[in-house]
């Protein structure tokens, strides 16, 4: 039978937030790559909220852009309410996050993705994995596994595409199904075409594969809502860009509004005499979902107490009536929603746009994958976004940036770009996905991360760019702009140590203004901005050799000393950490050698092959004096090479 | 986590006995300079930073006020000519289990941190010390240490002590949820709107108050079951109750005419003769179908194998049966005293066919009878001359699980300083999480629980997040 076959570098299954991420990432450094979506209309769909970013997401939007992907610039081209959140917190959880125009970011995300030179779009639907044989699987050795590599993938009509490397970006649509109550319907999200062979082809080749579930909430006909009934929420008046390369005036726009309303005992009356017929309670679902987007139903059954629960209206875009009700997704049927929806205040006439729906879909446990995001059992075969088993919008375009990185430098045989839990976010993300147990779709919080204090989002850039540029994704000039802003900062930082000021009347007077107490002994310039009570910008006044500086390198310098004491000792751990990370553990180590592990800690070492005494050590069931027997073993092991 | 390998760190080096001369090593990038803070020559200088490696010098350790603590030799040995092929510092001291633990102590106080176990033997290995056919055996070491530690630390710890500290740390997990869940969903939670810094002021002080009390609880001694840890064997309804009865000089166990009455073990510390024993008293031993009973059996079972001294009670009015011979067979290699009791009954079993029982077990018979008082004198003489002649001794596993039960205590007390100054600064909230954090972890080392999932299990359980 005849068919058509091609040959290129990379394969990107998938187009939505970690497929173009992936895609774009190998394209630009250089990689004949393919990109597969099973419908050019859904390129970078958003089909559960209309935001990006948020608390320790708007953290991994800024590293993405860091590193030169993407995401930073679509939003910042197509955001219709912007808000930096927490920012009456500390500098670590300040967030940003905005409202998109949905229809408008995945377009505009499209028209990037069309014009990448070396990559091309296509839609089919990839059905197959090909692959070869190259080797044992030492872990597997007794069960007759062997290593694989990548050779290609084919798709639903029959193409074959021989390739190197393949990254899977299928988000929630392997053997998708929907569930609205009683009603199922087998498609992927938005009732689009799922991805039903795929699964298969993984299974037969070892890859083990579960079952999550997320779900969303109904869209209303914006016209039927009574608005005055609801808080109006604005963005920030002075708006924030997500990209570092985004000049602030671009982003000064005239924003929407979002709405605040509440949900009440009516309600949960209404959702609780109906909950026989929520497929998750009636059994029906079997997936895991998140703890943290909990449906409706979940939070009045688990947090019964609980008069109320808020309720978010945002507009899905600026040439659409339809607006996302934040808060109340659900899974009970259509008769049931319409009747809960319109007992808060506000929806009492809404009419419903889009009927909300549980969605389940087939992912892996991604303790199969190293940390460059490749299976450790198939050679040139990465996966990135929800197949991984985490959740939302960032969390997958960060993933399939470091995929993407990560295939793109298996081609050519140079090392993966691992970043570790003290350089990003993305590293605690992956780190976490890759290492520890997880049984539920993961999503960021700023509380997975040790170091948040070292992981700001407004020093992204400062981490990491260097990373971005060393892989090839950020330009020479866009790095010496960055090199230039940290001896900005840096040498700033000296200048205020450097500078004494004594008890002249002037400085005293000004202290006294501010309510600051007066000065003995002379103090250096960074010694008063110590104090709580006052800032860089105060002190201009007693300051007298300041240059102008730009806006982010005083910001810089403003908390890089007023939190120079914590932050002090984050670094120190975070020294502690790394001596432990750069401990590395070779492949072809063989566990049941180690005499004195316990069995947990060998199964554990085993299943998992982590790739760092460091990460060895963040498996659960590993105890320290596994690890110290570990690191003995490592030491003979060493001497006898 | 574990700390890294240029850290400095300390331990008592020869058995914690009251007799000969003990050693205290340290070992690490600071050791001497660690050594220096705590020692001083006749003169009353400080100068062993001067001296050179392998030399040994007379003075005395003293406490942060330059009080003497004890009279000591100090050797000095400098990397890579030692043990560990670190910096490496031996105080050889007055034996004494007093003299070894104050001075260790001082030593910690002055920057060392208490070495894990086998850390001494990890490092010399680690540092090309050891030869890598050796490996295999340190590995071993390592192993059996850390378990023995683990069970040990789980094992001492009083349980009111561990229920103090499972309520703090749960406490603070709730805290923590609630500032991070806050930071998390601004939208939802508001920390500003209900004064809630001067709500977690007043816990982290109350807080900080209890563990000051542990703190101090643990000086003397009051966290752990200290003392030789002896168990009191027998079948049931020989008089095992009434020996610890007469040794607390109180009706505490449960004593009855009916077999087998003390089905969970009771425990007790008492001063015999100035010497200090952990009591446990036994369940009585002997084949049951009796599920409850049964348990206490494999409870005494345990009890047996981590004793320093096993008091077997016996009947000298019943003749010996399979039962006795079972508890022999448990009690092999351990020290014995045999209490033939009931010797105001009619005796049926004489201290030959006993001793001809007990083979493998060394130790003595001696005849008593509770009833009436007699034998006691014979047995408490018997027991102190085991003490003194080196027979049985303190474990040294318990001060040091005390110490690094104090040393876990301190680091959490410092993290809570640390969050009082932050609230009191007025720094934002999230500042406050990470020392809480830091804190809850270090109270996790003592009970023997990590961190893993806590957090996050703790804030979706209590708190209704997201959207």
């Amino acid at each position: 039978m005849p068919e058509i076959r091609e040959k290129v570098d990379i394969c990107v299954v998938g187009a939505g937030h970690a497929g173009c991420e992936a895609a774009l990432s190998c394209a630009r450094l250089g990689m004949e790559t393919v990109i597969f979506t099973v419908s050019i209309d859904s390129i970078a769909l958003m089909p559960c909220n209309p935001n990006v970013g948020g608390t320790s997401k708007g953290h991994l939007v800024r590293e993405i852009d860091a590193l030169g992907g993407e995401m930073g610039k679509n939003i910042d081209h197509t955001f219709i309410q912007s808000k930096m959140l927490n920012r009456s917190k500390g500098p670590a959880v300040h967030s940003l996050r905005a409202q998109a125009d949905k229809a408008e970011y995945s377009r505009r995300m499209r028209k990037v993705l069309e014009n990448q030179e070396h990559l091309t779009v296509k839609q089919a639907e990839v059905c197959e994995l090909l692959t070869e044989e190259c080797g044992n699987d030492p872990s597997k050795a007794d069960e007759g596994m062997h290593m694989r590599r990548i050779t290609g993938v084919k798709t639903y009509t029959g193409a074959v595409y021989e390739c190197k490397a393949v990254i899977l970006c299928t988000g929630t649509y392997l053997k998708a199904r929907c569930l609205c109550g009683e009603a199922i319907t087998y498609t992927g999200p938005n009732g689009l075409q799922p991805a039903n062979h795929l699964s298969d082809s993984m299974r037969s080749l070892g890859i083990e594969l579960r079952r999550f579930k997320t779900g969303t909430p109904a869209r209303m006909d914006g016209r039927t809502l009574d608005y005055s009934k609801m808080e109006e929420q604005f963005g920030d008046e002075k708006v924030v860009p997500f990209s570092f390369s985004t000049d602030p005036k671009d982003v000064q726009i005239d924003q929407v509004s979002c709405f605040l309303t509440y949900t009440n005992e009516k309600t949960h009356e209404i959702i609780r005499a109906n909950l026989d017929r929520s497929p998750i309670y009636a059994g029906i679902i079997e997936g895991t979902g998140p703890r943290y987007c909990p449906s409706i139903e979940d939070k009045v059954v688990k947090f019964a107490d609980k008069e109320r629960h808020q309720v978010f209206i945002e507009p899905e875009g600026l040439h659409t009536n339809e607006m996302y009700v934040g808060g109340m997704s659900s899974s009970l049927p259509e008769d049931v929603q319409l009747a809960m929806y319109r007992t808060v205040p506000g929806l009492e006439n809404c009419k419903i746009v889009r009927n909300a729906y549980a969605i389940e879909y087939d992912c892996i446990d991604p303790r199969q994958l190293y940390p460059s995001l490749e299976f450790k059992n198939i050679k040139g075969l990465f996966s990135g976004g929800q197949l991984n088993g985490s959740s939302g919008y960032e969390e997958a375009a960060a993933q399939g940036l470091i995929a993407g990185i990560n295939a793109a430098r298996s081609v050519v045989g140079k090392e993966p770009v691992v970043l570790d839990r003290s350089q990003a976010y993305i590293g605690v993300l992956i780190d976490d996905l890759v290492t520890k147990e997880n049984h539920e779709p993961y999503r960021m919080m700023t509380s997975r991360a040790e170091y948040r204090l070292l992981l700001r989002q407004d020093n992204a850039d400062l981490r990491l760019r260097q990373i971005g540029y060393e892989a090839g994704l950020v330009s020479q000039e866009v790095y010496e702009a960055t090199l230039h802003k940290k001896e900005q900062i840096e040498r700033e930082m000296e200048r205020l140590k450097n500078t004494v000021v004594g008890a002249a009347k002037e400085n005293q007077d000004f202290l006294k203004a501010h309510g600051s107490a007066e000065l003995k002994t002379g103090v250096s310039l960074a010694e008063l901005m110590c104090r709580p009570e006052l800032s860089y910008e105060m002190l201009e006044e007693i300051d007298k050799m300041r240059k102008p500086l730009p806006e982010d390198v005083i910001e810089q310098v403003e908390i890089e000393i007023k939190y120079e004491g914590y932050i002090a000792r984050q670094l120190r751990q975070v020294e502690q950490y790394r001596k432990m990370e750069r401990k590395r553990i070779p492949d072809d180590i063989d566990y049941n050698d180690v005499g004195s592990l316990r069995l947990e800690a060998r199964q554990k070492l085993i299943a998992y092959k982590p790739v760092s005494i460091g990460q060895a050590s963040r498996i659960s069931g590993v105890s320290p004096a596994d690890i110290s027997v570990l690191l003995v073993y490592l030491e003979k092991y060493k001497n006898n090479k | 986590m574990f700390a890294a390998r240029t850290d400095t760190i300390a331990a008592v080096a020869t058995a914690m006995s009251d007799s000969g001369i003990g050693i205290v090593r340290i070992s690490g990038d600071d050791a001497i300079a660690i050594a220096d803070r705590v020692y001083r020559n006749a003169g009353g200088k400080r100068i062993l930073t001067d001296y050179d490696s392998h030399t040994i010098h007379y003075g005395f350790i003293t406490d942060e006020d330059e009080t003497v603590i004890d009279e000591v030799m100090v050797s000095v040995m400098k990397a890579p000519k030692s043990y560990t092929a670190e910096d490496t510092v031996e105080i050889n001291c007055h034996g004494g289990v007093l003299m070894m633990r104050m001075i260790l102590e001082r030593v910690i106080k002055a920057g060392a941190r208490i070495a894990e176990p086998g850390e001494f033997t990890k490092r010399a290995f680690l540092n090309g010390r050891l030869d890598l056919s050796e490996a295999e055996a340190v590995m071993d070491i390592i192993h059996a240490k850390n378990d023995f530690a683990l069970r040990s630390s789980v094992n001492q710890l009083k349980g009111s002590v561990s229920g103090m500290i499972r309520d703090i740390r749960e406490e603070m997990i709730h805290e923590i949820a609630f500032i991070e869940a806050a930071l998390d969903d601004p939208e939802h939670f508001d920390l500003e709107a209900e004064g809630y810094r001067d709500i977690l002021l007043k816990k982290v002080k109350k807080i900080m108050k209890q563990i000051r009390y542990l703190i101090d609880s643990s000086e003397d001694g009051k966290l752990l079951k200290e003392g030789i840890r002896t168990v009191i064997v027998g079948k049931p309804n020989v008089g095992k109750s009434s020996l610890m009865n007469v040794l607390l000089g109180e009706d505490r166990a449960i004593v009855t005419d009916i077999a087998g009455t003390t089905r969970d073990i009771l425990e007790e510390t008492v001063s015999i003769g100035g010497i200090v024993f952990h009591i446990l008293d036994t369940a009585g031993i002997r084949y049951t179908e009796d599920v409850v009973e049964k348990i206490g059996v494999d409870k005494a079972r345990n009890a047996v194998e981590n004793a320093d001294l096993v008091l077997y009670v016996a009947d000298s009015s019943v003749p010996v049966d399979d039962n006795d011979r079972d508890i022999f067979d448990m009690i092999r290699e351990k020290k014995t005293i045999v209490l033939l009791n009931k010797s105001d009954l009619n005796p049926v079993v004489s201290k030959e066919d006993i001793m001809s029982l007990m083979q493998s077990v060394t130790g003595r018979v001696i005849r008593t009878s509770m009833k009436n008082g007699t034998g006691l004198e014979a047995f408490i003489g018997a027991v102190k001359e085991m003490f003194f002649k080196g027979d049985i001794s303190y474990n040294d596993e318990v001060y040091i699980t005390n110490m690094r039960h104090k040393e876990a205590l301190q680091n959490a007390y410092d993290s809570l300083v640390q969050v009082h100054k932050s609230i009191e600064e007025n720094m934002p909230e999230d500042f406050y999480t990470i020392d809480l954090m830091g804190a809850y972890e270090k109270l996790g080392l003592i009970i023997g629980e990590s961190v893993e999932d806590d957090l996050v299990n703790e804030i979706f359980s209590k708190f209704c997040m997201g959207k």
